[in-house]
């Protein structure tokens, strides 16, 4: 106990006053509470990037079909693939955890048991979800 | 005891219930009501780019044409983009902590939003009427 106090009070060594730091991240133990609340940003992050890819793709549709199609053989590219299949785990996570959060809001599933819960639910719901969109996305081309 | 009795605050300054940056709730609030209309838009765009995956160009544009898809792509993405400005606004405030790098980065935030909903607007005109 004592020595992981003295731990977390190390001064910064950058910080041109050396005063002790409160602990801070690193000696947290993370818990799923704690996982879905930074993937919300990092999804919310994410999917900010996939609205400029989305403005790239409409600039392309305006700009004629060999804009289009060179998009599209982007899009069908491993790179490209890989990028959409991303955006499309950060949506369908960000928008699971986003209706977590606006039920929090609204005073609902608070508590610590029914918060686990619907974590697990947000995090199976997005498996789920992103498999059915891909699984679609394949059918629409023909590939079944 | 700190009651409201012995609150340094004015009666006024307690019932308008604003914080120090005078602006209350209106952020978080702004935050929620995008995100609850983006349930059904986005659920929407993202099913429709979906099952056009693989959709050639007299498809994609013939689809974009329409005034359904004009109007709720259009709607869609001004909010997202609001959204995500506000979004990214707090993630830029808590943390960038450098002075001169923060400032710009929130004055360039709304800026860019902006620009990027009038180019996407733009696209979707000349794809309806000029395609």
């Amino acid at each position: 106990m004592a020595e992981s106090l003295s731990k977390g009070a190390q001064p910064h060594p950058k910080l041109p006053h050396p005063r002790p730091l409160s602990p801070h991240l690193q000696v947290y133990k993370p818990q799923l509470t704690s996982i879905t609340s930074i993937l919300h940003r990092f999804s919310g992050i994410a999917l900010s990037a996939g609205v400029l890819y989305l403005l790239c793709w409409l600039l392309a549709v305006a700009g004629g079909a060999e804009a289009f199609d060179r998009l599209q053989e982007f899009n069908g590219s491993l790179i490209g693939r890989l990028l959409l299949l991303g955006w499309s785990v950060a949506f369908f996570y960000h928008l699971l955890n986003g209706i977590r959060h606006l039920a929090w809001d609204a005073g609902f599933g608070f508590d610590l048991p029914t918060a686990y819960k619907s974590g697990y639910a947000v995090l199976i719901g997005t498996a789920i979800l992103t498999i059915a969109a891909w699984v679609i996305g394949y059918f629409q081309m023909g590939a079944f | 005891m700190s009651g409201p009795e012995n609150s340094l605050r004015s009666r006024l300054g307690r019932a308008r219930g604003l914080g120090s940056a005078h602006e209350g709730v209106h952020h978080w609030w702004a935050q929620r009501m995008s995100a609850l209309a983006l349930i059904p838009l986005s659920l929407w765009l993202v099913a429709s780019l979906v099952c056009n995956a693989g959709a050639d160009y007299a498809v994609v544009s013939a689809w974009l044409s329409g005034p359904f898809t004009l109007g709720a792509i259009g709607l869609t993405i001004l909010i997202t983009v609001y959204h995500a400005v506000l979004g990214l606004q707090v993630v830029v405030e808590d943390y960038i902590h450098g002075q001169p790098t923060k400032l710009i980065l929130l004055i360039l935030l709304p800026m860019g939003g902006v620009a990027l909903v009038v180019a996407a607007i733009v696209s979707l005109l000349v794809i309806a009427f000029a395609g």
